[in-house]
């Protein structure tokens, strides 16, 4: 397989000597061929070619309070990540919520919270600028896990609400999602 | 008859141009190639809609594991050796160079600084196999914050981005991302999978 025959034919006149140098050598691709199928191969499994995906976060400046604005009660949505994937939320101060019997636990279903966070982002309707009145308020509790916010993060992104904060949960929030651990 | 003749003739293919191909295929793969890291950590990453894509380089990379543990990497074997001095000089801890060049081969790790240096002793395949404890972030102990402060001034261009697990609890993350509030870090990334994005019409309605 592997030799080096000579092209045409040429050697092979009545004086004597082959001439080797007329012709063009005729290499025997095979094995190189081979080598690089098998080299191809290797670099295509341990490439990585999709670079991961991220999401942009911003939080708030801690340093400067000029940032934080008054937010009227009746505008603001406070959504909990609890744990077990579950999802409770309500709408104004949570000594309202608490007063009135407000809360309610929901799931990360497109007719859960999605459904809520539409529906009150319609009520709310938009200033003159056309952009929602909503806030929307994220707290999550300790018991909650990452993917939970991550997931409430991208029904900001798809609800298109641009207006929402990362706040740390408050103990009477805790407490307010309390009466729904007892029911199971 | 002359059919039978043609038959048992071996045929030659050239094969040129078929290596031609395998090769300009090959210099393509090797050229874009980058390999996996062998990360300190097994990150499983929730996924989610968005499409912005984590820079390649300049990043520090704090990874979050499933139990909770903390881990550091940073890109760029020169700013790693500048890292570790710097947070040497700033601890008190001296670092020779075969540690320094062992502690530049590494893409992340999650071990506190007192045990590091035992850490970077340790020959390469022990050193893979060594259940590491994670970076310490509570607020009495917390070590992240050294290592970031540190990585922020061996490279100012450098950007944060979060690689949690999904099943990594929101306490850890929040002291995570409370520490990167206490620099005055407020924009990072948070590594994820791809996700579709749902239609939102039909909800809508």
């Amino acid at each position: 397989m592997a030799d080096m025959g000579e092209g045409g034919g040429g050697g092979h006149d009545k004086k004597g000597k082959k001439k080797g140098k007329k012709g063009s050598p005729r290499v025997d691709m095979t094995p190189m061929v081979d080598l690089g199928f098998l080299l191809i191969t290797f670099f295509m499994l341990t490439t990585t070619m999709s670079k991961p995906q991220s999401m942009e976060l911003n939080m708030p400046d801690k340093t400067q309070d000029d940032q934080q604005q008054p937010v009227k009660a009746s505008q603001s949505m406070t959504i909990i990540l609890g744990k077990d994937d579950k999802v409770f939320w309500f709408m104004g101060t949570p000594a309202e919520a608490k007063a009135e019997d407000r809360i309610v636990e929901t799931d990360f279903s497109s007719q859960g919270i999605r459904k809520s966070i539409l529906e009150k982002t319609r009520e709310l309707g938009g200033d003159e600028k056309g952009v929602p009145r909503i806030v929307i308020v994220i707290k999550a509790m300790d018991e909650a896990k990452y993917k939970n916010m991550v997931d409430i993060l991208d029904e900001m992104h798809i609800t298109n609400s641009k207006r929402y904060a990362i706040v740390d949960i408050l103990p009477e929030e805790v407490e307010l999602t309390k009466k729904f651990d007892s029911n199971i | 008859m002359p059919k039978v003749k043609v038959k048992r003739k071996g045929v030659a293919l050239d094969m040129t141009a078929m290596c031609d191909v395998a090769f300009l295929l090959l210099t393509f793969f090797i050229l874009t190639t980058k390999f996996k890291p062998n990360e300190a950590v097994v990150v499983d990453t929730p996924t989610s809609i968005s499409t912005t894509k984590l820079p390649e380089t300049d990043i520090i990379l704090i990874s979050v594991g499933k139990d909770g543990k903390v881990f550091f990497g940073v890109d760029g074997q020169f700013t790693r050796v500048d890292v570790l001095e710097r947070i040497g000089k700033q601890k008190g801890l001296q670092f020779s160079d075969k540690q320094k060049v062992a502690f530049s081969l590494m893409d992340g790790f999650g071990v506190p600084l007192a045990q590091l240096s035992s850490f970077l002793n340790m020959e390469g395949p022990d050193r893979a196999k060594v259940e590491q404890p994670g970076i310490p972030v509570d607020s009495v102990q917390n070590e992240l914050q050294d290592w970031l402060i540190n990585t922020r001034y061996a490279n100012p261009k450098v950007r944060i981005a979060i690689k949690g697990d999904r099943g990594a609890d929101y306490k850890v993350m929040k002291r995570v991302i409370a520490t990167l509030q206490d620099q005055n870090i407020n924009r990072f990334n948070l590594v994820t999978g791809l996700e579709a994005k749902p239609q939102i019409a039909a909800v809508a309605e």
